[in-house]
């Protein structure tokens, strides 16, 4: 099977009106385009999971889900299983404890699927790293497609990562 | 003085800043568990453990003194305190979980946080030993009855939450027992602690759990300080508060918007969302971290507020104070709400004393317990901080109390921002060795830090999150509940997991 290239979108600071990372957008509509088929349509199912945060990441997408971005206006809509979900939101390091439950999660997901790894720890396990109950960044559990820098990533930054996949997938 | 708490300081006094911890012989220490259950009022805060011993913390209501004790572990056991209080149980396990010691004839020795995953057993004893074998699932009390069947949800719920793994016992649609199993996100956070300055180790205390970075971050930082002979000063005790009031807010901003959620109530999180939001960008503005995290460092605070930050704050607040009547009036003139919130998940007065219950969930029955009123509090000590107010100890007691806390935490706010902005935001800490107690009042409740530095380096340490006696009451509320309930009494009591899951 193909392992895709991991692709990291450096989404610093942007505000959430600016249209999303350029480089990002293309390199995922790459791998877009060799996906054999494509069922995102021009929206986004996103499911969370917060794999062992210190809960701050959660706050953000908290924020980002709430009445402040409207997320539907991007066609975005988050869903509570990873069943309806194209994107499979990622947050913490992953602890061992939590390594179980986030392959189970991730299996249940249909092709294509995406794994977007949310803020420092998710993407290397960030200060946690070294911990004897911690397994690593997402990475060490699942492929990653997009990782969202940050502690916690802004919900902006966020937004611009999910606007990403869209692109990718509008382009493909 | 109560004769439990006249046992604790009968027994000699180890110096530990601010209050002396009394090592009791196991005979004090079993005759103290046998006074506890005729001496309500001295309430256990936390138990945890180093290598060689096991501590207590507790309070005397009666008189507000703190009571810090030991005991010494013998042949790997100490008499356990969960016959008389019913919080013990979770620390004891998690003190066998974590160093190997065992709680003699305590009322529960299954694992909480070791799910078995873990490359070794007891990772903080000396000697851990490792572990062989394919992990055991976790077990869950027996629940066989006539009519009895269990619905098992998590550890993932769906939605944006922490990972918690819920067993409910129900009888056709009332739930008979809830019960919990944390641990999902034990990181190994006092491994990474040990052997670090306390400059190095606040960016864990301020990542225990993010919602309450700030009340954290000041426990922690405070526990340093106490440990090393120093004190943070005037100026960023000052600017300390700033932050915690803000945290609280936005705190409180949140859980009312979860709670709509969870009520399916949209407009509370409509209106309380950009309130947060406003907040949430005023900190950036003043601070340069939205959530405001390590901001609080040992010895003071990292930097002032930023120019353009006190406006920006100010503006916040001003916009929050402005929905505060359109915020009540979801609240009260809604049935819908109203009628969803009264009489659902009720704690008793009893019931929230015996688990020594701070914060809104304590505050909601009534209980006088703010840390903010605790003296020894700079800069609160020179502040009004109002008791509470609310007596019902059900879901519509939590929201309502969160919302009497808002208009009082934006008039702290502007109080603290009028006082002068002149002097040290922090001190250098000298490379001390001794002990120190810290305490901060986040807004899920008290929270307290127990350090042991030697050299300058943590030796020993502990985090008692707010909802370590929280999510038992979460689980006391649910019985008898209904389980259509279940989401809105979780969102109620606002239990965190990964304070507590260290
Ligand atoms: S990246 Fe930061 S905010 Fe997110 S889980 Fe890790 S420590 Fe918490």
């Amino acid at each position: 099977m193909t392992r895709w290239p991991r692709i990291r979108a450096g989404l610093r600071g942007a505000p959430p009106a600016a249209p999303p990372d350029e480089a990002t957008a293309a390199a995922l509509a790459e791998r877009m385009a060799a996906a054999a088929q494509t069922r995102l349509g021009r929206s986004l199912a996103v499911c969370f999971l917060d794999a062992g945060s210190c809960n701050g990441c959660e706050l953000e997408a908290r924020m980002l889900a709430g009445a402040v971005h409207d997320l539907e206006r991007y066609g975005i809509t988050l869903v509570a299983t990873p069943r309806h979900a194209d994107v499979l939101l990622v947050s913490g390091p992953v602890t061992r404890a939590m390594q179980e439950p986030l392959l189970r999660a991730h299996e249940a997901m249909a092709e294509p699927k995406w794994v977007v790894a949310l803020g420092d720890c998710a993407i290397d396990a960030g200060v946690f790293k070294g911990g004897y109950g911690v397994l690593g960044g997402v990475d060490a559990a699942v492929p990653v497609d997009l990782s969202i820098r940050g502690c916690p990533p802004t919900p902006g930054q966020i937004l611009d990562a999910l606007r990403a996949l869209l692109q990718a997938n509008a382009t493909a | 003085m109560s004769e439990a708490a006249a046992l604790i300081r009968a027994a000699p006094a180890l110096p530990c800043a601010p209050w002396p911890r009394h090592l009791l012989t196991a005979e004090a220490w079993r005759a103290l568990a046998a006074a506890l259950p005729g001496q309500p009022a001295l309430a256990l805060l936390a138990l945890w453990a180093d290598s060689g011993h096991v501590h207590a913390l507790f309070r005397d209501e009666d008189t507000g003194a703190i009571l810090p004790a030991s005991v010494a572990v013998a042949a790997g056991a100490y008499p356990a305190l969960s016959p008389a209080r019913p919080a013990a149980a979770w620390f004891e396990r998690m003190i066998l979980d974590l160093w190997g010691h065992a709680a003699e004839g305590g009322t529960d020795a299954r694992p909480w946080l070791d799910h078995g995953r873990w490359p070794v057993q007891a990772p903080l004893s000396p000697r851990p030993v490792p572990v062989g074998g394919p992990p055991e699932p976790p077990g869950f009390l027996p629940a066989d009855g006539p009519g009895l069947h269990v619905l098992p949800l998590g550890p993932v719920r769906g939605g944006i939450a922490e990972p918690a793994q819920l067993r409910l016992a129900v009888q056709g649609e009332l739930v008979v027992r809830l019960e919990t199993r944390l641990g999902w996100l034990h990181k190994g956070t006092l491994a990474l602690l040990r052997g670090k300055s306390p400059r190095a180790a606040a960016r864990f205390a301020a990542r225990l759990a993010g919602d309450s970075t700030v009340a954290h971050a000041i426990a922690f930082a405070r526990a340093a300080e106490a440990a090393s002979g120093v004190a943070a000063p005037p100026r960023a005790a000052m600017l300390r508060a700033v932050m915690a009031e803000i945290e609280r807010l936005a705190g409180h901003l949140a859980d009312l918007a979860s709670l709509g959620q969870a009520a399916g109530f949209a407009p509370l999180p409509a209106l309380c969302l950009p309130l947060r939001e406003a907040l949430l960008e005023a900190a950036a503005a003043a601070f340069g971290h939205r959530l405001m995290m390590d901001c609080v460092v040992p010895g003071g605070v990292a930097a002032a507020i930023a120019p353009g930050g006190e406006a920006a704050i100010a503006a916040a607040l001003t916009r929050l104070e402005a929905a505060l009547p359109a915020l009540a009036r979801l609240h009260d003139g809604s049935g819908s709400l109203l009628r969803r919130l009264v009489g659902v998940g009720v704690v008793t007065p009893a019931l929230t004393r015996a688990l020594a219950a701070g914060g809104v969930v304590g505050r909601a029955t009534g209980r006088a317990v703010d840390l903010r009123r605790h003296p020894g509090y700079p800069p609160y000590d020179g502040l009004d901080v109002p008791l509470p107010s609310r007596q019902a100890g059900d879901a519509d007691a939590r929201v309502r109390q969160r919302l009497d806390e808002l208009p009082h935490a934006i008039a702290l706010l502007r109080e603290l921002l009028a006082g002068p902005a002149e002097g040290a935001i922090g001190v250098a800490l000298p490379p001390a060795s001794g002990e120190g107690i810290g305490f901060a009042e986040g807004y899920r409740g008290d929270i307290w830090h127990w350090l042991r530095l030697d050299g300058g380096l943590i030796a020993a340490c502990f985090p008692r999150d707010p909802a370590w006696l929280h999510w038992p009451l979460a689980e006391a509320a649910m019985a008898g509940g209904a389980v259509e309930d279940l989401g809105l009494v979780l969102a109620s009591f606002h239990d965190s997991c990964a304070g507590m899951d260290l």
